[in-house]
């Protein structure tokens, strides 16, 4: 069931004009369907907001209140619940989708708390890609002899396959190269995850530097991944 | 439509490629209804009558009677239309080059491509009512009731024009489409009745024209489909066509007979290419002996380990999908439970190895699920679904179908970049919410163009529609802030509403799809008037109950010729003659169900009679006669369900 959380605010039903809490997904007087209340994605599951989420009770409460909502339950209804039930099961898809997955809800909860994080792609003409955007080809200090090395044997490899060669030690060297990338990735992982328990306990302070690192984990994480891509799209062409 | 219907059967349709049929829920299980031929499968036939009909329109038939002109006069008959569903006229190209469309030559760009059939033309969606309209009478004369609510199921890889081309269809047959359903998925529910509560399956559906590779997890009645994979244009079709043209080559080249030319003997080709195909997945080798127009013989062996290397491209085309559904639902071959196979297809034994190697089954001493029939359970499924829809049905209330939108949504940007907005495999509804501004001081309009597909430039991509935001009140450049909401709905096709957010003002969205018909064409292709639709359900009863009538009749008419009559007392012979005048009597009045019941009183009655004429016919074959004849003498053979009829040459 959906947790009633301190911010709700009464409103009437459209069916009945009762006056209900909004965040109660069905009208405790006429049990019509009411539109979602606003909010955050955690706000659709009763959640606070927090990186850590218990997997297994999200997907619970996902199918439960699916059960009520989907537009299968309205399908022979009036037009307003259908298009109620529509855009509260299109809510709880969104969310659900975001808060399941790891990175997405990284992503997500930092930009709730005013982060700016750069956009994965750079031409789009809305005004949410224009500001905060970071050149997402920025390479990491640490890494810049080992990404310049690895720039070097991808592009060998990409002439000796144009040319219909062979080479195994290439070959070789940039299996190494992506298991050494593949180990920097788990360990931003780890330290994401590291960062998540600290901001989920901390007070505000520790939570602005914790969101400063995340921030800063992720863009190495985004240039981390699109380079392992192209390893794996060049091994594997 | 502002209420829909609360009370009333819904069916559920599965509008096919090769074949279409109807099933409805019957207590706790799914059922197909038959046609008045006692078939279940109704081909995905339309043909147009040489005679015209008084109103003015040459009739329509559909099914087994529109295929069997396809030899006497394939220029009035279609089938597998729904190649062309949704569909521009640019995509349809190279179906044009293997199958026989004739289109009109007066298409307009941008237009929906019209077919010809004889005099007439015709939009594929035109085309797909006139199925569904017989499959809905069916269903009709099997409940003596009228039908005006379906659940129609289409191929999970099928795009937003394709989705939207099946609904309407759907509306110009008369029927409210409550819900399309994935094909895959409504057979996982098909499955999913009786069967464990908890796993992962994966449905492979290979099919007369379109391929589909679902992944779905199940848990306590929830159906949640993790990932879709596919090829709308990859099926039988393909291997009948790999079949046909090595036929057709070689008759030009031992012969010097060029058919293409003749539509009718390539269709008697495609015919004889089929069954071939159909017997390869029991024999060892299929025979091709076909009469040609000059009087030669064409004679070919076609020995399955031939079959199998020619069709292995076609087959290895489904692996792909299959690999990327297991990757987007980040899990291995291992972690399938279960694999149910669908689609008429899949009864070839090199699909079942292909799909063995890729789920890796015998391996870990699994076999894939066939025991529903692959060619109707999509159908019992789409039933399923329709009793979900329906509600108040203690078998379904705890089912629950989440399914995904099979390719992403993503509005083409600067440069002509695609900005994905909505990723694939995304559970629907789903919906994203983007911001655009002006580029010039004082502009009114902006053009988004939505496309949908993988590929990272929208020219790559399908084009979905474009749409034009007006009346934005003139301000500075990039100050305006418009809020357009994408969402695509649980039948998988995509709605958009915008708001400037500045002015408060809800910005007018003009909206031109790519391809596809708008309100006003789907108003004026509805086939039959509603005006008078209980008068014209009750006169359609009254002829079919009649035309039911008078089947027996002849039937009891000949029946004193049989050496079965003598067997019968005279109290029986009696009983059998009064029955029939009764019918005769009652036949002319307009009561459709008094009609009925002395119908099914006449049937009874010749019950006894129908038995020893069965008895006659078994007793022959034990005393010498062949079984095939014996066969003749009961009616039709018992066969496996067969799209289409054997070949006929002349």
């Amino acid at each position: 069931m959906l947790n009633v959380l301190d911010s709700a605010v009464p409103v009437a039903c459209w069916s009945c004009s009762v006056a209900h809490n909004d965040s109660t997904l069905f009208c405790p007087h006429c049990s019509k369907i009411q539109p979602a209340a606003a909010g955050d994605y955690f706000r659709v599951f009763g959640l606070e907001r927090g990186f850590q989420i218990d997997l297994a009770a999200l997907e619970r409460e996902f199918h439960g209140l699916s059960r009520k909502v989907h537009p299968d339950r309205f399908a022979r209804s009036s037009e307003t619940e259908r298009e109620l039930s529509l855009a509260d099961t299109a809510l709880l898809n969104d969310a659900y989708r975001t808060l399941k997955d790891p990175l997405h809800r990284t992503e997500y909860l930092l930009k709730l708390e005013g982060a700016q994080i750069g956009e994965e792609f750079a031409g789009k003409d809305s005004l949410e890609a224009r500001k905060g955007q970071k050149d997402p080809s920025r390479v990491p200090a640490d890494l810049l002899e080992e990404v310049f090395e690895l720039n070097m044997q991808l592009e060998e490899m990409r002439m000796a396959r144009k040319m219909g060669e062979e080479d195994p030690q290439l070959q070789a060297d940039l299996q190494q190269a992506q298991k050494k990338f593949e180990g920097l990735l788990a360990a931003v992982d780890k330290d994401l995850r590291a960062q998540w328990q600290v901001w989920d306990a901390g007070d505000t302070s520790v939570r602005q530097a914790a969101q400063k690192t995340m921030v800063d984990l992720i863009d190495r994480r985004r240039y981390l991944s699109n380079l392992l891509r192209d390893v794996t799209e060049t091994l594997g062409a | 439509m502002a209420e829909s219907n609360l009370t009333g059967r819904v069916v559920g349709i599965d509008l096919g490629t090769t074949n279409s049929l109807v099933a409805y829920m019957q207590g706790d299980a799914p059922m197909v209804i038959p046609g008045v031929d006692g078939s279940n499968l109704v081909p995905s036939v339309v043909a147009l009558d040489p005679v015209s009909a008084e109103g003015g329109r040459p009739t329509v038939t559909v099914g087994n009677t529109a295929r069997k002109a396809l030899i006497e006069t394939p220029e009035r008959v279609i089938y597998s239309v729904k190649r062309l569903m949704g569909r521009g006229l640019d995509e349809i190209q190279s179906e044009l080059r293997l199958f026989p469309f004739r289109l009109a030559d007066d298409i307009e760009a941008g237009e929906v491509p019209r077919i010809r059939l004889g005099e007439l033309k015709f939009t594929p969606p035109e085309i797909s009512a006139y199925i569904l309209r017989q499959l809905k009478r069916n269903a009709e004369r099997f409940f003596g009731a009228p039908v005006t609510q379906a659940v129609i199921t289409v191929p999970a890889y099928f795009n937003d024009a394709q989705r939207q081309a099946t609904k309407d269809a759907g509306r110009m047959a008369g029927l409210e489409v409550l819900r399309l359903v994935n094909e895959p998925t409504a057979a996982a529910l098909a499955y999913g009745l009786d069967r464990a509560k908890v796993g992962t399956i994966a449905v492979y559906d290979l099919g007369g024209g379109t391929f589909d590779i679902s992944i779905l997890k199940l848990r306590d009645g929830i159906f949640e489909v993790q990932s879709t994979n596919g090829d709308t244009h990859l099926g039988g079709d393909d291997i009948d066509n790999l079949l046909l043209a090595i036929a057709l080559d070689e008759i030009h080249a031992e012969h010097g007979v060029d058919l293409r030319g003749h539509p009718g003997a390539v269709q008697a080709l495609r015919k004889a290419a089929i069954d071939a195909k159909i017997s390869l997945s029991s024999d060892d080798v299929a025979r091709f002996d076909i009469e040609l127009p000059n009087g030669d013989r064409y004679q070919r062996e076609i020995p399955r380990a031939v079959f199998e290397v020619l069709i292995e491209p076609v087959l290895e085309r489904t692996a792909g999908p299959c690999k990327q559904a297991l990757a987007d639902a980040g899990i291995t071959p291992e972690q399938i439970d279960e694999v149910v196979l669908v689609g008429g297809s899949t009864r070839i034994p090199a699909v079942r190895q292909l799909v063995d190697d890729l789920f890796h089954l015998t391996a870990r001493g699994k076999k894939p699920h066939i025991d529903l029939n692959p060619d109707e359970v999509v159908a019992l499924g789409a039933a399923v679904q329709a009793d979900i829809l329906a509600g108040a049905s203690k078998t379904t209330e705890e089912m629950l179908l989440l399914d995904v939108t099979p390719l992403s949504l993503g509005i083409e940007a600067l440069g002509g970049a695609v900005a994905r907005i909505i990723q694939r495999n995304s559970t629907i509804p789903a919906s994203a919410t983007e911001h655009f501004t002006t580029g010039v001081d004082g502009q009114t309009n902006v053009a988004i163009h939505v496309v949908q597909g993988e590929r990272e430039l929208a020219a790559d991509c399908r084009s979905l529609a474009r749409f034009d935001l007006r009346g934005i009140p003139p301000m500075s450049a990039g100050l305006p802030r418009i809020e357009v909401k994408f969402l695509i709905d649980a039948d998988g096709i995509l709605k958009v509403t915008a708001r400037e957010q500045r002015s408060g003002q809800a910005a007018k969205i003009e909206v031109k799809p790519t391809y596809g018909l708008t309100d006003e064409q789907v108003e004026s292709m509805i086939l039959d008037s509603f005006d008078h639709a209980e008068e014209d359900f009750a006169k359609r009863l009254l002829i079919e109950a009649r035309n039911e009538a008078d089947t027996i009749l002849a039937a009891v008419d000949r029946a004193p010729q049989s050496p079965a009559w003598a067997q019968l007392t005279s109290v029986e012979q009696v009983a059998i003659s009064a029955a029939s005048s009764r019918l005769e009597a009652i036949k002319a009045g307009e009561d459709a169900k008094a009609i009925r019941d002395a119908t099914l009183a006449l049937d009874q009655a010749t019950r006894r009679f129908a038995e020893l004429m069965m008895d006659a016919a078994v007793s022959s074959a034990i005393t010498g006669k062949t079984m095939g004849a014996a066969d003749e003498d009961l009616g039709e053979a018992v066969t496996a369900p067969h799209p289409m009829a054997a070949a006929e040459f002349k």
